[in-house]
Protein backbone atom coordinates (compact mmCIF):
# COMPACT_ATOMS: atom_id res chain seq x y z
CA UNK A 1 0.00 0.00 0.00
CA UNK A 2 3.00 2.30 1.19
CA UNK A 3 4.60 1.72 -2.04
CA UNK A 4 1.64 2.91 -4.42
CA UNK A 5 1.06 5.75 -1.96
CA UNK A 6 4.59 7.03 -2.85
CA UNK A 7 4.44 6.20 -6.53
CA UNK A 8 1.39 8.54 -6.42
CA UNK A 9 3.57 11.33 -5.02
CA UNK A 10 5.95 10.66 -6.97
CA UNK A 11 3.71 11.13 -10.09
CA UNK A 12 1.66 13.69 -8.88
CA UNK A 13 4.68 16.02 -8.01
CA UNK A 14 6.04 15.54 -11.65
CA UNK A 15 2.64 16.19 -13.12
CA UNK A 16 2.20 19.45 -11.12
CA UNK A 17 6.13 20.78 -12.68
CA UNK A 18 4.78 19.93 -15.78
CA UNK A 19 1.61 21.61 -15.42
CA UNK A 20 3.36 24.60 -13.65
CA UNK A 21 5.45 25.31 -16.80
CA UNK A 22 2.79 25.71 -19.42
CA UNK A 23 3.05 29.52 -17.46
CA UNK A 24 6.22 29.83 -19.95
CA UNK A 25 3.73 30.60 -22.74
CA UNK A 26 3.24 33.75 -21.67
CA UNK A 27 6.68 35.42 -21.24
CA UNK A 28 7.36 33.88 -24.81
CA UNK A 29 4.37 35.55 -26.41
CA UNK A 30 5.69 38.71 -24.54
CA UNK A 31 9.18 38.96 -25.23
CA UNK A 32 8.23 38.18 -28.55
CA UNK A 33 6.03 41.06 -29.05
CA UNK A 34 8.48 43.33 -27.05
CA UNK A 35 11.35 42.63 -29.41
CA UNK A 36 9.21 42.98 -32.66
CA UNK A 37 8.59 46.85 -31.37
CA UNK A 38 12.24 46.98 -30.54
CA UNK A 39 13.02 45.60 -34.19
CA UNK A 40 10.53 48.26 -35.91
CA UNK A 41 12.08 50.75 -33.73
CA UNK A 42 15.33 50.56 -34.74
CA UNK A 43 14.21 50.24 -38.20
CA UNK A 44 12.43 53.70 -37.58
CA UNK A 45 15.56 55.23 -35.62
CA UNK A 46 18.57 53.20 -36.03
CA UNK A 47 21.17 55.91 -34.58
CA UNK A 48 19.14 55.10 -30.97
CA UNK A 49 19.64 51.27 -31.02
CA UNK A 50 21.57 51.20 -27.80
CA UNK A 51 19.50 52.64 -25.96
CA UNK A 52 16.31 50.26 -27.26
CA UNK A 53 18.52 47.61 -27.21
CA UNK A 54 18.92 47.83 -23.24
CA UNK A 55 15.65 48.79 -22.94
CA UNK A 56 14.32 46.06 -24.65
CA UNK A 57 16.55 43.37 -22.19
CA UNK A 58 15.16 45.39 -19.19
CA UNK A 59 11.66 44.50 -20.62
CA UNK A 60 12.17 40.94 -21.70
CA UNK A 61 13.53 40.86 -17.97
CA UNK A 62 10.52 41.80 -16.37
CA UNK A 63 8.70 39.99 -18.83
CA UNK A 64 10.19 36.76 -17.76
CA UNK A 65 9.38 36.97 -14.13
CA UNK A 66 5.88 35.31 -14.31
CA UNK A 67 7.57 32.47 -16.14
CA UNK A 68 10.10 32.08 -13.58
CA UNK A 69 7.81 31.98 -11.21
CA UNK A 70 6.55 28.93 -12.65
CA UNK A 71 10.44 27.64 -12.53
CA UNK A 72 11.23 28.04 -9.42
CA UNK A 73 7.42 26.30 -8.03
CA UNK A 74 7.76 23.50 -10.69
CA UNK A 75 11.74 22.84 -9.44
CA UNK A 76 10.38 23.03 -6.00
CA UNK A 77 7.93 20.34 -6.78
CA UNK A 78 10.82 17.97 -8.60
CA UNK A 79 13.55 18.26 -6.08
CA UNK A 80 12.27 19.33 -2.68
CA UNK A 81 8.16 18.40 -2.65
CA UNK A 82 8.71 14.48 -2.98
CA UNK A 83 10.97 13.90 -0.17
CA UNK A 84 9.21 16.08 2.29
CA UNK A 85 5.50 14.67 0.92
CA UNK A 86 7.33 11.34 1.72
CA UNK A 87 8.53 12.49 5.27
CA UNK A 88 4.64 13.41 6.19
CA UNK A 89 3.32 10.43 4.92
CA UNK A 90 5.96 8.18 6.83
CA UNK A 91 4.99 10.13 9.56
CA UNK A 92 1.05 9.44 9.32
CA UNK A 93 1.36 5.61 8.53
CA UNK A 94 3.83 5.30 10.88
CA UNK B 1 58.10 54.24 -8.27
CA UNK B 2 60.49 51.63 -10.12
CA UNK B 3 58.32 49.47 -12.09
CA UNK B 4 60.99 46.97 -13.20
CA UNK B 5 62.00 47.12 -9.94
CA UNK B 6 62.06 43.59 -7.86
CA UNK B 7 59.14 44.52 -4.87
CA UNK B 8 57.03 45.79 -7.99
CA UNK B 9 57.31 42.53 -9.67
CA UNK B 10 56.39 40.78 -6.47
CA UNK B 11 53.36 42.61 -5.16
CA UNK B 12 52.39 41.81 -8.93
CA UNK B 13 52.95 38.55 -8.13
CA UNK B 14 51.22 38.05 -5.19
CA UNK B 15 48.25 40.02 -6.55
CA UNK B 16 47.57 37.66 -9.08
CA UNK B 17 48.27 34.87 -7.00
CA UNK B 18 45.28 36.62 -4.73
CA UNK B 19 42.96 35.81 -8.34
CA UNK B 20 44.27 32.43 -8.83
CA UNK B 21 44.94 30.72 -5.19
CA UNK B 22 40.87 31.15 -4.33
CA UNK B 23 39.37 29.72 -7.49
CA UNK B 24 42.51 26.60 -6.95
CA UNK B 25 41.46 26.62 -3.86
CA UNK B 26 37.28 25.63 -4.43
CA UNK B 27 38.51 23.40 -7.34
CA UNK B 28 40.56 21.42 -4.88
CA UNK B 29 37.90 21.39 -2.09
CA UNK B 30 34.98 20.03 -5.29
CA UNK B 31 37.69 17.65 -6.14
CA UNK B 32 38.30 16.26 -2.24
CA UNK B 33 34.65 16.00 -1.44
CA UNK B 34 32.90 15.09 -4.24
CA UNK B 35 34.99 12.83 -6.76
CA UNK B 36 33.88 11.50 -10.31
CA UNK B 37 30.78 10.88 -11.25
CA UNK B 38 29.01 8.96 -14.40
CA UNK B 39 25.59 9.45 -13.88
CA UNK B 40 23.43 12.69 -13.53
CA UNK B 41 22.93 14.64 -10.79
CA UNK B 42 20.82 17.94 -10.13
CA UNK B 43 21.73 18.81 -6.48
CA UNK B 44 21.72 21.94 -4.61
CA UNK B 45 24.77 23.07 -3.07
CA UNK B 46 26.76 20.66 -0.27
CA UNK B 47 26.79 21.52 2.96
CA UNK B 48 30.50 20.92 4.56
CA UNK B 49 30.43 21.55 8.10
CA UNK B 50 27.85 23.25 10.65
CA UNK B 51 28.17 25.54 13.12
CA UNK B 52 25.89 25.85 16.17
CA UNK B 53 24.01 29.19 16.79
CA UNK B 54 21.43 29.66 19.30
CA UNK B 55 18.72 30.59 17.44
CA UNK B 56 19.63 28.28 14.26
CA UNK B 57 22.26 26.20 12.88
CA UNK B 58 24.25 27.75 10.53
CA UNK B 59 25.37 25.32 8.08
CA UNK B 60 28.54 26.65 5.72
CA UNK B 61 27.95 25.10 2.18
CA UNK B 62 29.83 25.43 -1.14
CA UNK B 63 28.00 28.36 -2.65
CA UNK B 64 28.69 30.03 0.52
CA UNK B 65 32.80 29.42 0.56
CA UNK B 66 32.95 29.95 -3.28
CA UNK B 67 31.22 33.48 -3.61
CA UNK B 68 33.94 34.04 -0.87
CA UNK B 69 36.23 32.70 -3.00
CA UNK B 70 34.89 35.21 -5.74
CA UNK B 71 34.91 38.38 -3.63
CA UNK B 72 39.11 37.55 -2.72
CA UNK B 73 39.43 37.13 -6.15
CA UNK B 74 37.71 40.09 -7.18
CA UNK B 75 39.32 41.84 -4.46
CA UNK B 76 42.90 40.87 -6.14
CA UNK B 77 42.00 42.12 -9.19
CA UNK B 78 40.87 45.38 -8.34
CA UNK B 79 43.74 45.58 -6.65
CA UNK B 80 46.04 44.43 -9.29
CA UNK B 81 44.68 46.91 -11.90
CA UNK B 82 44.78 50.02 -9.78
CA UNK B 83 49.08 48.72 -8.44
CA UNK B 84 51.36 51.10 -9.90
CA UNK B 85 49.54 53.73 -11.82
CA UNK B 86 50.52 57.17 -12.54
CA UNK B 87 49.05 59.97 -14.17
CA UNK B 88 51.59 59.46 -17.18
CA UNK B 89 49.14 56.33 -18.82
CA UNK B 90 51.74 53.56 -19.71
CA UNK B 91 50.21 50.67 -17.95
CA UNK B 92 47.76 48.76 -19.58
CA UNK B 93 45.86 48.06 -16.84
CA UNK B 94 45.76 52.08 -16.09
CA UNK B 95 43.18 51.81 -19.17
CA UNK B 96 41.22 48.75 -17.91
CA UNK B 97 40.63 50.38 -14.75
CA UNK B 98 39.82 53.93 -16.05
CA UNK B 99 37.73 52.56 -18.89
CA UNK B 100 35.92 50.68 -16.06
CA UNK B 101 35.25 53.55 -13.96
CA UNK B 102 33.88 55.83 -16.51
CA UNK B 103 31.98 53.23 -17.56
CA UNK B 104 29.96 52.70 -14.61
CA UNK B 105 30.27 56.18 -13.60
CA UNK B 106 28.31 56.82 -16.77
CA UNK B 107 25.61 54.46 -16.38
CA UNK B 108 25.11 55.50 -13.02
CA UNK B 109 24.69 59.10 -13.72
CA UNK B 110 22.41 58.27 -16.88
CA UNK B 111 19.99 55.66 -15.02
CA UNK B 112 20.01 57.47 -11.25
CA UNK B 113 20.70 61.06 -11.88
CA UNK B 114 23.53 63.22 -10.60
CA UNK B 115 22.04 63.32 -6.96
CA UNK B 116 23.05 59.23 -7.05
CA UNK B 117 26.71 59.18 -8.30
CA UNK B 118 28.17 57.94 -5.60
CA UNK B 119 26.42 54.53 -6.14
CA UNK B 120 28.80 53.46 -8.65
CA UNK B 121 30.86 51.50 -6.25
CA UNK B 122 28.21 49.78 -4.89
CA UNK B 123 26.69 48.99 -8.72
CA UNK B 124 29.79 47.80 -10.06
CA UNK B 125 30.21 45.86 -7.04
CA UNK B 126 27.32 44.05 -7.37
CA UNK B 127 27.62 43.55 -11.33
CA UNK B 128 30.92 42.05 -10.80
CA UNK B 129 30.34 39.68 -7.92
CA UNK B 130 27.65 38.15 -10.03
CA UNK B 131 28.91 38.36 -13.09
CA UNK B 132 31.93 36.16 -11.58
CA UNK B 133 30.07 34.09 -9.70
CA UNK B 134 28.11 32.81 -12.20
CA UNK B 135 31.24 32.54 -14.38
CA UNK B 136 32.38 30.08 -11.99
CA UNK B 137 30.91 27.08 -14.13
CA UNK B 138 33.50 27.70 -16.25
CA UNK B 139 35.83 25.53 -13.82
CA UNK B 140 33.43 23.39 -13.41
CA UNK B 141 32.20 25.17 -10.22
CA UNK B 142 28.83 25.19 -8.34
CA UNK B 143 28.24 28.81 -9.11
CA UNK B 144 26.84 30.79 -5.53
CA UNK B 145 24.30 32.94 -7.65
CA UNK B 146 22.14 29.67 -8.43
CA UNK B 147 21.18 28.91 -4.87
CA UNK B 148 18.42 31.65 -3.74
CA UNK B 149 19.87 31.96 -0.22
CA UNK B 150 23.02 34.20 -1.86
CA UNK B 151 20.74 36.21 -4.33
CA UNK B 152 18.04 36.82 -1.96
CA UNK B 153 20.81 38.47 0.52
CA UNK B 154 21.94 40.36 -2.31
CA UNK B 155 17.81 41.31 -2.93
CA UNK B 156 17.43 42.09 1.08
CA UNK B 157 20.49 44.38 0.79
CA UNK B 158 18.75 46.11 -2.48
CA UNK B 159 15.80 46.50 -0.62
CA UNK B 160 17.18 47.96 2.56
CA UNK B 161 18.80 50.32 -0.04
CA UNK B 162 15.72 51.21 -1.49
CA UNK B 163 13.27 51.39 1.58
CA UNK B 164 15.89 53.89 3.23
CA UNK B 165 15.72 56.25 0.19
CA UNK B 166 12.00 55.98 0.27
CA UNK B 167 12.03 57.13 4.33
CA UNK B 168 14.10 59.96 3.20
CA UNK B 169 11.26 62.02 3.34
CA UNK B 170 10.13 60.90 6.76
CA UNK B 171 7.76 57.91 7.90
CA UNK B 172 4.92 59.90 7.67
CA UNK B 173 5.07 60.86 3.63
CA UNK B 174 6.51 57.17 2.89
CA UNK B 175 3.02 55.93 4.70
CA UNK B 176 1.08 58.85 2.58
CA UNK B 177 2.57 57.65 -0.55
CA UNK B 178 1.90 54.01 0.41
CA UNK B 179 -1.94 54.37 0.86
CA UNK B 180 -2.17 57.25 -1.81
CA UNK B 181 -5.26 55.53 -3.18
CA UNK B 182 -6.96 53.82 0.06
CA UNK B 183 -8.32 51.10 -1.91
CA UNK B 184 -4.88 50.23 -3.28
CA UNK B 185 -2.90 50.29 -0.24
CA UNK B 186 -2.78 46.21 0.11
CA UNK B 187 -1.57 46.00 -3.05
CA UNK B 188 1.16 48.49 -2.98
CA UNK B 189 2.00 46.81 -0.02
CA UNK B 190 2.49 43.36 -1.71
CA UNK B 191 4.32 45.04 -4.71
CA UNK B 192 6.90 46.68 -1.70
CA UNK B 193 7.68 43.28 -0.49
CA UNK B 194 7.23 41.16 -4.31
CA UNK B 195 10.22 43.62 -5.58
CA UNK B 196 13.26 41.62 -3.70
CA UNK B 197 11.94 38.62 -4.13
CA UNK B 198 11.13 39.15 -7.57
CA UNK B 199 14.45 40.05 -7.97
CA UNK B 200 16.17 37.12 -5.84
CA UNK B 201 13.66 34.53 -8.20
CA UNK B 202 14.86 36.12 -11.58
CA UNK B 203 18.48 35.87 -10.93
CA UNK B 204 18.61 32.58 -9.41
CA UNK B 205 15.77 31.09 -11.68
CA UNK B 206 17.72 31.91 -14.93
CA UNK B 207 21.45 30.58 -13.67
CA UNK B 208 19.55 27.35 -12.13
CA UNK B 209 17.64 26.65 -15.22
CA UNK B 210 20.39 27.19 -17.34
CA UNK B 211 22.50 24.61 -15.32
CA UNK B 212 19.91 21.99 -15.10
CA UNK B 213 18.85 22.41 -18.76
CA UNK B 214 22.90 21.50 -19.32
CA UNK B 215 22.74 18.68 -16.98
CA UNK B 216 19.99 17.62 -18.92
CA UNK B 217 21.35 17.74 -22.37
CA UNK B 218 24.99 16.25 -21.56
CA UNK B 219 23.11 13.36 -19.64
CA UNK B 220 21.08 12.83 -23.00
CA UNK B 221 24.04 13.24 -25.36
CA UNK B 222 25.77 10.32 -23.43
CA UNK B 223 22.94 7.93 -23.32
CA UNK B 224 22.04 8.51 -27.06
CA UNK B 225 25.90 8.39 -27.46
CA UNK B 226 26.34 5.15 -25.59
CA UNK B 227 22.78 3.83 -28.40
CA UNK B 228 24.15 5.10 -31.31
CA UNK B 229 28.09 4.35 -31.56
CA UNK B 230 27.84 1.22 -28.63
CA UNK B 231 28.83 -0.50 -32.45
CA UNK B 232 32.63 0.62 -32.32
CA UNK B 233 34.78 -1.90 -31.31
CA UNK B 234 36.89 -2.08 -27.69
CA UNK B 235 37.68 0.83 -25.45
CA UNK B 236 36.15 3.45 -28.10
CA UNK B 237 32.65 2.58 -27.28
CA UNK B 238 32.88 3.83 -23.88
CA UNK B 239 33.36 6.94 -25.31
CA UNK B 240 31.15 9.42 -25.41
CA UNK B 241 31.76 11.07 -28.75
CA UNK B 242 28.65 13.07 -28.97
CA UNK B 243 29.08 14.66 -25.50
CA UNK B 244 32.16 16.58 -27.25
CA UNK B 245 31.50 20.19 -28.63
CA UNK B 246 27.86 20.36 -28.45
CA UNK B 247 27.06 21.17 -24.59
CA UNK B 248 30.00 23.59 -25.02
CA UNK B 249 27.70 26.00 -27.38
CA UNK B 250 25.29 25.39 -24.44
CA UNK B 251 27.55 26.26 -21.99
CA UNK B 252 28.13 29.77 -24.05
CA UNK B 253 24.96 30.79 -23.79
CA UNK B 254 23.49 30.02 -20.65
CA UNK B 255 26.93 30.12 -18.69
CA UNK B 256 28.83 33.07 -20.29
CA UNK B 257 26.26 34.92 -21.75
CA UNK B 258 23.23 34.51 -19.80
CA UNK B 259 25.51 35.04 -16.61
CA UNK B 260 26.56 38.56 -17.76
CA UNK B 261 23.23 39.52 -18.50
CA UNK B 262 21.88 38.96 -15.45
CA UNK B 263 24.04 40.42 -13.45
CA UNK B 264 23.78 43.61 -15.90
CA UNK B 265 20.19 43.41 -15.44
CA UNK B 266 20.58 42.54 -11.37
CA UNK B 267 22.65 46.01 -11.32
CA UNK B 268 20.12 48.01 -13.50
CA UNK B 269 17.00 47.12 -11.47
CA UNK B 270 18.37 48.11 -8.26
CA UNK B 271 19.20 50.94 -9.94
CA UNK B 272 16.01 51.87 -11.21
CA UNK B 273 14.12 50.91 -8.03
CA UNK B 274 16.48 52.95 -5.67
CA UNK B 275 16.39 55.86 -7.77
CA UNK B 276 12.37 55.65 -8.78
CA UNK B 277 11.47 55.02 -4.87
CA UNK B 278 13.20 58.25 -4.01
CA UNK B 279 10.90 60.95 -3.83
CA UNK B 280 13.13 63.57 -5.52
CA UNK B 281 10.27 66.66 -5.66
CA UNK B 282 9.49 66.27 -2.73
CA UNK B 283 13.06 65.97 -1.27
CA UNK B 284 13.85 69.04 -2.78
CA UNK B 285 11.26 70.87 -1.78
CA UNK B 286 11.61 70.05 1.87
CA UNK B 287 14.83 71.23 1.78
CA UNK B 288 14.71 74.68 0.11
CA UNK B 289 12.21 75.08 2.97
CA UNK B 290 14.62 73.68 5.73
CA UNK B 291 17.17 76.60 4.08
CA UNK B 292 14.84 79.51 3.94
Amino acid sequence: MLDIAIAIILGCCALGAGTAMIAGIGPGIGEGNAVAKACEAIGRQPECKGDVTSTMLMGCAIAETTGLYALVIAILLLFVAPSTFIDILIQYVG
Amino acid sequence: MNRNSRSFKAVDIIYILMMVVPICFSIVIKVLTKGASDGISITGADIFFVIDMPIQNLPITESQINSWMVMIAVTGLCLFLTHGITSDKTLIRHHIAEWIVEKVSAMTKNNMGAYFSGFAPFVVSIISLSAFSSLLTLFGLYPPTSDINIVGGWAILVFVLITYYKLKCGPVFYVKTMASPLLLTPLNVISEVATPISMAFRHYGNVLSGSVISVLVAAGLQFLSSKLLGFLPGFLNGIPFLQIGIPAILSIYFDVFSGCLQAYIFAMLTMMYISDGFPAEEYGKRKLKNNN
